[in-house]
């Protein structure tokens, strides 16, 4: 596995961040993620991680931090690490989407301005995987990598006050599922009736940052049956094994 | 058990925060202040993380139906026990049909009510700091029942201090943030001379300044973000980032509040004024 050059700053009291080169890429984000595993198997108690495209915010919740001796047994995890095979395992999940008009309701508009009929526009969004590259700006939310060029279309001149939960949308090199209610300028094509962010439950969210998820066209029964599964707590995301 | 009979403006239950879950997008949330929250807590004995009261603003009118033990911090909002004048850092008795109530707000802007034992609402992922939709409500409303613990034997080791208000400083104190090399020496000037003002937009989430400094053009990938993260947008404003503030943000982050500033900042409130010094 290729092993990139980091650097590390201070970020407040008890937190460091660790930068790899700045680019979308997947083996930076193995890398990253390789970087996590080594880290935590450290078993140092009071660190919090979390990876967003070429950083980790890495927060120390026990107590301040004193920067020289965290770089330095940082450097020396990552060098350390790149000695050993990772054995991450990362998934491939499924994640059902409903492109009805009654949730697309932007995909009319989008399909026009591609140059795409609707139904082109469905089978490009899914036939593609989509790598996750971090988890955040609202709870479960994904930042995914990997959308196609012929469906890059700009955010809406006016953001929505209100995007219905598991809106799926498309906004600039960006797909992505709002977990909750929330204002947003994506252009909506569908929805997903499956939450990807479940606080009742021990893991919240299924997905992990390095896995890949790609979308399939469900159509509107099949939307109802999973919602209903998904609420009584039956419903199981497909999934597939990847090795890193 | 406790009863709200008015909630006031915004009144909601905080612990320290829920930790652990960053990685899956979940601010950390918990008390704004969490320095006035530590001292009513060891007044009254309790667990640092007992959770407490955030009453911002406007205070609610509170019915205890369960003899306990209360202890008020932070904001100044003149308050008062069966109508009789109750002052912040005093260990309280209250009995069943006890009725605390706020008035005017004197200084800071949020006031803390802990109690013996802390509250007992719903843990959600190992805090039961408010905050949607991770709990189901984002704050207390009028007629809400809020469980504490029945106590009448606790003997406190100090039941009254004098202690100095720490957020009526008139400055924040701040580190380089991971993006402070972006900054040109007309925006450090800027930064670190001008008085800056809390605009309307300011929250739990984030504090936005008035004042505009010079923006940029700089670009850059999502990356992690923290409470106390100042961000800088082109357009030249700084958001502060607090407790319910996104993991993840896309503006350059050119400082850093220390913890201490974090509770200062806690305790302004629109048109309050402050400078910033580096640390």
């Amino acid at each position: 596995m290729k092993s990139y050059p980091i650097s590390i700053k201070p970020f407040g009291e008890r937190a460091v961040l660790v930068e790899w080169p700045s680019e979308v890429k997947e083996s930076i984000l193995a890398d990253i993620l390789d970087f996590m595993e080594a880290f935590k198997a450290l078993k140092i108690p009071g660190w919090e991680m979390s990876v967003a495209y070429n950083s980790l915010t890495m927060v120390y919740n026990n107590d301040h931090l004193d920067f020289e001796e965290t770089q330095k047994m940082i450097l020396e995890c990552h060098a350390e690490q790149a000695k050993t095979a990772s054995t991450r395992v990362q998934h491939l999940w499924a994640i059902p989407v409903c492109y009805d008009l009654e949730f697309g309701i932007d995909i009319q508009e989008v399909s026009k301005t591609l140059n795409l009929s609707v139904e082109e526009l469905i089978q490009q969004h899914t036939s593609h995987q989509y790598v996750v590259y971090g988890i955040g700006f609202l709870p479960g939310f994904m930042y995914l990598g990997g959308l196609p060029a012929s469906l890059e279309i700009p955010r809406r001149a006016e953001p929505r006050l209100q995007v219905a939960k598991g809106s799926v949308g498309l906004a600039g090199k960006q797909t992505g599922v709002y977990p909750q209610d929330s204002p947003g300028g994506w252009n909506i094509i569908g929805n997903c009736p499956v939450p990807l962010f479940n606080p009742s439950i021990k893991e919240p969210c299924f997905v992990k940052v390095g896995d890949k998820i790609q979308f399939h066209k469900i159509s509107k029964a099949e939307y109802e049956l999973h919602k209903i599964e998904a609420e009584v707590g039956i419903y199981k995301p497909a999934k597939v094994v990847l090795h890193a | 058990m406790l009863k709200v009979l008015k909630s006031g403006f915004f009144v909601t239950i905080q612990d320290l925060g829920r930790y652990g879950y960053r990685d899956i997008g979940v601010p950390v949330a918990g008390a704004m202040d969490v320095d006035s929250v530590k001292k009513a807590n060891l007044l009254l004995a309790n667990d640092p993380n007992a959770a407490v009261m955030e009453i911002t603003m406007t205070g609610p009118t509170l019915l205890f139906e369960e003899p306990s033990f209360i202890c008020l911090s932070g904001a100044h909002i003149h308050a008062t026990l069966n109508n009789k004048p109750i002052e912040n850092y005093q260990v309280l008795q209250v009995t069943k049909g006890d009725i605390v109530s706020y008035g005017r707000l004197e200084n800071g802007f949020r006031a803390y009510l802990a109690i013996k034992g802390g509250f007992k609402t719903e843990k959600v992922l190992g805090s039961r700091s408010q905050f949607a939709p991770v709990t189901k409500t984002k704050r207390l409303k009028d007629g809400d029942e809020v469980l504490y613990d029945k106590n009448i034997s606790f003997k406190p080791l100090i039941s009254e201090v004098k202690i100095d208000d720490h957020f009526l400083k008139d400055y924040l104190e701040v580190y380089k943030g991971p993006e402070f090399e972006l900054l040109n020496d007309s925006q450090l000037s800027e930064i670190f001379t001008k008085t800056f003002t809390v605009s309307k937009e300011n929250n739990r989430m984030a504090y936005q300044l008035s004042e505009l400094i010079e923006g940029h053009t700089h670009s850059m990938l999502t990356s992690g973000t923290l409470p106390g993260t100042v961000q800088l947008t082109p357009a030249g404003r700084l958001i502060i980032l607090m407790k319910d503030g996104q993991t993840t943000g896309g503006y350059p982050r050119i400082l850093q509040l220390s913890e201490e500033s974090i509770c200062t900042l806690a305790q302004k409130k629109l048109g309050d004024t402050f400078t910033i010094k580096l640390l």
